[in-house]
């Protein structure tokens, strides 16, 4: 299969500061990768870097292919920011308004929204299961809903390549099962290639192909069972031994209360 | 009450000028409240200011200043002004709103310097900090036509692209959207409008014609096209009622306008108070 990101020998620095050291990860079409790694390990940046939003220090990114310098397809790339969930919440849009932007880089500049491109926006909202919404002020929504209606916006220009930064930050448990399993449809069933990343590394296992883990070098990079078999030794390389057994517990403690939820 | 306007040509430029700048000001004015951007209106105005001023003391003592609107000179001030308070935000990354105190205090500075060396307050002047409605010219009707032909125009082909850059700027610059550009494009626009603005509304109160409206829409619209048009109804009733008393009263309009605008933001927040 090809791979849709290449990204070689990479590193990015803020200010003098390494935040990403000899980074090289490929994603193949098709797979569902969690990018997981502590609270600043360097997650966001890593995404940054593949959009083209910050420039690395060295090394080569690649999308479908094609250097970043030189990709234009950005339509074929939704993208969910982690500030997506921090906006403005006061914002003036319906959520018909901002499932709409979506397509705006599609459509072009001097052209408008034709009727083709809001059944369209429609249908994503759909497909969200937020359509009781469609009319509704963005900031009037709950979180969980609102996370919805980025992914809408992410969907509806049917890009090829979904990237989601944190998607599920402060939204509850059950809503959060919910999430993945739409993310899993998505993936196998219209065949879009998923990079999510997250730090809740108990969560998603059983929903991704693929794992990478990050804390400024990438530790590791498999599929799930690769990754399950050596998952402590991971934990241990990624946070250190100190906090091995405190993040550990934490996440077991999340383990469980899904394994439950999953069950009954 | 308002055909008394249509019996002489300078009330009728009054009124034509105020009916554009009543639909510019708070269309241009949404853009700037979403963003958090509403007091860089107040810097351009008093940029504005010494722009005003600058020509004003020229015309004392070349003849071409004189015969020059100074409104010309204003704008140049306001899109010079505009274009850097853009340099400044790229220069402070992290405090990106001291430019506007920054462009702000030296509008005032320079424009009083320029006043006191043309010798203190004129009558002129009193007429461009708080507007008339008796001192708009033919020729300020003209550039004001123009003014708002050439916004409109922008505002409509560059519509979704403000609107995603306002809402979410690294989406929007990821789907291809040209930031820089269209932040340039945008200032320059405030600019123009608050020069455009300034002969019926007055320097020291243009921002809130810019700004009350929208904040008055902000509370009963549903999605951002119904700002707009909630906005722009305000703002030409706050006009349109201004200018009217501050003929009848023998008022400055500027000052009309803005106490209507205080009213309607008034009775609206009063009639929505039990909303979030
Ligand atoms: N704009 C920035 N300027 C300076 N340092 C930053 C900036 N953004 C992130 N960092 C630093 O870079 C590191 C990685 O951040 P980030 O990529 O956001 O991590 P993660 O997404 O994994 O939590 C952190 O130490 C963070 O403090
Ligand atoms: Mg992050």
């Amino acid at each position: 299969m090809s791979n849709i990101i290449e990204i070689k020998d990479l590193s990015f620095a803020y200010h003098g500061r390494n935040v990403l050291e000899d980074i090289d990860l490929s994603i193949e079409a098709g797979s569902f990768l969690g990018l997981v790694g502590p609270n600043g390990s360097g997650k966001s940046t890593l995404i940054k870097c593949l959009l083209g939003l910050v420039t690395p220090e060295r090394g080569e990114v690649r999308l479908f292919g094609e250097r970043l310098s030189r990709f234009h397809k950005w339509e074929d790339i939704g993208f969910v920011s982690q500030k997506a969930n921090s906006f403005n919440s006061g914002f003036p849009a319906t959520v018909f308004e901002v499932v709409s932007m979506g397509l705006y880089g599609k459509v072009g500049l001097f052209r408008f929204l034709t009727k083709k491109h809001k059944e369209k926006v429609r249908e994503a909202i759909r497909q969200v299961e937020m359509e009781a919404f469609m009319h509704e002020n963005i900031g009037q929504l709950s979180g969980g809903q609102q996370q919805r209606v980025f992914i809408a916006r992410a969907l509806v220009s049917e890009p090829k390549l979904l990237i989601l930064d944190e998607p599920t930050v402060g939204v509850d448990a059950k809503s959060v099962k919910r999430f993945y399993t739409m993310l899993k449809d998505l993936n196998r069933n219209k065949g879009i290639t998923l990079v999510l990343v997250t730090h809740d590394i108990g969560a998603m296992t059983e929903y991704v192909t693929d794992v990478a883990c990050l804390n400024k070098h990438l530790h590791f990079h498999g599929d799930t069972k690769e990754y399950e078999e050596q998952e402590d030794d991971m934990m241990s390389r990624m946070y250190g031994h100190d906090v091995q057994i405190i993040t550990h517990n934490h996440e077991h403690h999340d383990d469980h209360a899904h394994d439950g939820g999953h069950s009954s | 009450m308002i055909s008394v306007f249509f019996q002489y040509d300078f009330l009728k430029y009054a009124l034509y000028t105020g009916l554009m700048v009543g639909f510019l000001a708070p269309f241009l004015g949404v853009f700037l409240v979403v963003r958090r951007l509403s007091l860089i209106a107040d810097a351009l105005s008093h940029i504005t200011l010494s722009g005003i001023a600058f020509s004003l003391l020229l015309g004392r003592y070349y003849g071409f200043f004189a015969g020059l609107n100074p409104i010309y000179m204003g704008a140049a001030f306001s899109v010079g002004g505009a274009l850097m308070i853009e340099r400044l935000r790229t220069v402070y990354v992290y405090y990106k709103e001291l430019a506007i105190p920054i462009i702000l205090s030296a509008g005032i500075g320079i424009g009083v310097v320029f006043i006191s060396l043309a010798n203190g307050f004129n009558n002129d002047l009193f007429n461009y900090l708080f507007g008339s409605v008796v001192a708009v010219t033919k020729s300020d009707f003209h550039l004001i036509i123009g003014i708002t032909i050439v916004v409109t125009l922008l505002l409509v082909l560059f519509y979704k692209e403000l609107f995603f850059l306002s809402f979410d700027e690294d989406q929007a610059v990821i789907s291809g959207i040209p930031r820089r550009f269209l932040h340039v494009l945008f200032i320059i626009m405030v600019a123009l409008v608050i020069a455009a603005s300034m002969r019926v509304v007055g320097i020291l109160l243009v921002s809130s014609l810019m700004t009350l409206p929208v904040a008055a829409a902000m509370r009963l619209a549903r999605g951002f096209k119904q700002m707009f048009v909630y906005a722009v109804v305000f703002g030409e009733l706050s006009v349109i009622v201004g200018l009217i008393s501050a003929f009848h009263l023998d008022l400055a309009p500027g000052g009309t306008i803005v106490i209507i605008n205080v009213i309607i933001l008034l009775v609206v927040v009063l009639l929505t108070r039990k909303r979030v």
